[in-house]
């Protein structure tokens, strides 16, 4: 019985991090009460140096260490280096909006940054059980941040809906991933496809045990069939939450699905290409014909959310680097859009006023014209139109897309993308066509004057001048398979 | 049919009727109590697979500790069991459908030929003095020591999003310090006056 004590340094930013959570708690529960803002600071140190940790300890070569349960390669890298990021915008964009209502408590920010633990473990997983419990550490600080709220009656429902679909979605992914380890005796991603190649394991037990992982996989994604939950959470929860679920975790949702679908399933191609279509179509075409009816913003914004990731699908339809990279490049569009779109609500709310009908945005132009030009960047940049990042990534989907062979899934999607450019302009007409219901000026910080600036910026440039990004994504994917 | 499978057997039918009891009868606090049943039955079959260590945790967590503190909730709630039973068979048929198309999905698969005996054979069973306890206890350590200390952060994370979920801190509560209380002198609170006595006639 002879123990080698594992490698601990390729994990030494959850580490870090996980030991920055409890000091951040201990800080907060001693002294924030005089000080409500040292738990701000003390997570965007804590973001800071686990972006340190991790861009100097950055992997080309893919480390396994705790006997086969955490690798270190460079997707992993990349995704935790673009968390780390939009953890820490998530916070500059919704420092007054909770302050404002009473959630500028330590509990906010160690449930932040716990969900970030969880994503970090997630993307980082090469077993089973290292997957599964990333998930669940990041949905149960989800719902306990949606809930934070709990006066309010809307927030609560929408945390109980999460939850109880939330639980019900891991029910399915840990029966499939019982049903795939009853067929192949392995846990270990890595193990599973020299199993399946080996052709020791019963395919039909393989498969039932796939349709469930990916049941529970589309559930954490919100594609359709699966999405009833998004609306409701996107609108009840309060915003900074919503701008904080929308964002961060779908960089998480892509690594689990590179782990879980090509690193471990990647032989079952065949079997999950056909459901990822099912589910790409139905995300689409749900999520864009049910945007058009929505009157809420935050609701409006969640239907997107469902039509984009039938798009973000699609490139894991295509099954090759081409098509994962395109995908890894439309996550990044998508999370630097939805930061932009909802701190353009959030710069509308004021204390005590919460701006979610579309009509808030009325005249916007008239109030701040600035902030006006940046949130049409955005809305032009989710229809897809061009030059924006939007457009290139949807044009880099579509075409691994149809290089795969799919033309017909790449008209379809383009089909639903023009329907749903109808609700994004809709908001570019409110904002220089209408005229204002309120004449106050918005007012914000410095910080969020320069970040809200800066991010309609790059959807702009890096819409004009996508290669170096693109090259990015295809070496964090390359490097990993 | 040897006193293993008898066994195997008399814990099964236990297991079943109960777990079936629970969600028929009318009775809260029966259907904890079912429960409970359940759960030793079960941990019975769990010692028949040499897992020891598994069916002791379970009848100490569950039955001495979760199900106690659940029969305590659900005696302390005022339950109103027609409420519940309201719309029950409106979605009957509904649930009903699932439910089978549940099952005869999950026995298509296993109780087909994939997890027969020739394809799941029962492990050699160890010799006398293997002890179960310690080879998990090895394995947690070890192996599994990433996801065991993932699952305490998890734990960590369902505390203190707990307390920030019901803790209030309100100004007209009424309870006391404890530790106001232990510091309490007798001079705080007790006063000896003097009263002159009067004198009897």
């Amino acid at each position: 019985m002879n123990f080698i004590p594992p490698d601990f340094a390729p994990a030494s930013s959850e580490i870090f991090m996980l030991i920055m959570v409890c000091v951040v708690m201990l800080a907060d529960l001693t002294a924030g009460e005089k000080k409500p803002y040292l738990a701000y600071l003390l997570t965007q140190i804590t973001l800071l140096g686990c972006t340190i940790l991790t861009y100097t300890s950055f992997s080309i070569e893919s480390v396994q260490t705790f006997h086969g349960m955490f690798v270190d390669d460079s997707m992993a890298d990349t995704l935790k280096l673009m968390i780390y990021g939009t953890v820490s915008a998530v916070l500059v964009y919704s420092y007054s909006y909770i302050a404002d209502r009473g959630m500028l408590r330590g509990e906010f920010f160690s449930l932040i940054l716990f969900a970030t633990l969880g994503m970090m473990v997630m993307i980082s997983a090469s077993h089973f059980l290292t997957l599964y419990i990333g998930l669940e550490l990041l949905s149960l600080a989800l719902y306990a941040l949606v809930a934070l709220r709990r006066d309010s009656v809307v927030a609560t429902e929408a945390a109980m809906k999460f939850f109880v679909l939330g639980a019900l979605a891991s029910g399915f992914l840990l029966y499939g991933m019982s049903l795939v380890y009853g067929a192949t005796g392995t846990l270990h991603v890595s193990q599973l496809t020299q199993v399946i190649q080996s052709g020791a394991s019963s395919k039909e037990v393989l498969v039932v045990g796939l349709v469930f992982i990916v049941a529970g996989i589309s559930f954490k994604l919100s594609a359709a069939p699966f999405h009833m939950w998004a609306p409701d959470v996107y609108q009840g929860a309060p915003t900074a939450v919503t701008l904080f679920i929308g964002s961060a975790p779908k960089f998480a949702a892509f690594g689990f699905v590179m782990r879980l679908l090509i690193e471990g399933l990647g032989e079952m191609v065949s079997d999950w290409q056909g459901m990822l279509v099912i589910l790409a179509v139905l995300s689409m075409a749900v999520g864009n014909i049910a945007a058009i009816a929505q009157s809420n913003i935050k609701r409006m914004l969640a239907y997107s959310t469902i039509s984009h990731m039938g798009f973000l699908l699609l490139g894991f339809i295509s099954a090759d680097s081409n098509g994962y990279s395109s995908a890894l490049f439309y996550v990044i569009a998508y999370v630097l859009m939805t930061l932009g779109t909802f701190a353009a609500i959030m710069l509308l709310c004021r204390y005590g006023f919460e701006a979610e009908d579309i009509n808030d945005f009325k005249g916007l132009s008239k109030r701040n014209s600035w902030y006006a030009f940046i949130t049409m960047l955005f809305m032009l940049s989710l229809a897809g139109i061009p030059p924006m990042m939007g457009f290139y990534a949807k044009f880099a989907v579509l075409q691994a897309v149809v290089n795969a062979g799919f033309v017909w899934l790449a008209v379809v999607a383009v089909l639903f993308s023009l329907i749903g450019a109808f609700y994004y302009l809709r908001i570019i007409k409110l904002m220089y066509f209408d005229e204002p219901e309120v004449t106050e000026s918005i007012e914000s910080n410095n910080d969020v004057k320069i970040l809200f600036s800066a991010n309609g910026l790059a959807i702009l440039v890096l819409g004009i001048f996508p290669q170096a990004l693109m090259s990015l994504s295809l070496f964090a994917i390359q490097n990993t398979l | 049919m040897n006193f293993q499978d008898f066994l195997f057997y008399f814990f099964s039918a236990i297991l079943i009727a109960s777990a079936v009891g629970v969600i028929t009868v009318r009775n809260p606090v029966n259907s904890a109590l079912l429960l409970v049943l359940a759960f030793v039955t079960s941990a019975g079959l769990w010692l028949l697979l040499e897992a020891e260590f598994l069916a002791i945790a379970l009848v100490l967590v569950y039955v001495g500790a979760v199900m106690v503190l659940f029969l305590f909730v659900v005696m302390m709630l005022d339950i109103n069991l027609d409420r519940l039973r309201e719309g029950f068979w409106k979605w009957f048929p509904f649930g009903a459908l699932v439910a089978l198309a549940m099952v005869a999905e999950i026995s298509l698969v296993l109780m087909g030929k994939y997890f027969g005996l020739d394809e799941m054979p029962t492990p050699a069973p160890h010799d006398a003095d293997y002890s179960n306890t310690r080879e998990l206890g090895r394995l947690i350590y070890t192996e599994y020591v990433y996801a065991f200390e993932l699952a305490a952060v998890l734990l960590l994370v369902a505390m203190v999003a707990a307390i920030a979920l019901t803790l209030r801190h309100r100004e007209d509560k009424r309870s006391t310090d404890p530790a106001r209380q232990v510091k309490v002198k007798k001079e705080d609170r007790l006063r000896v006056v003097s009263i002159p006595t009067e004198k009897q006639e």
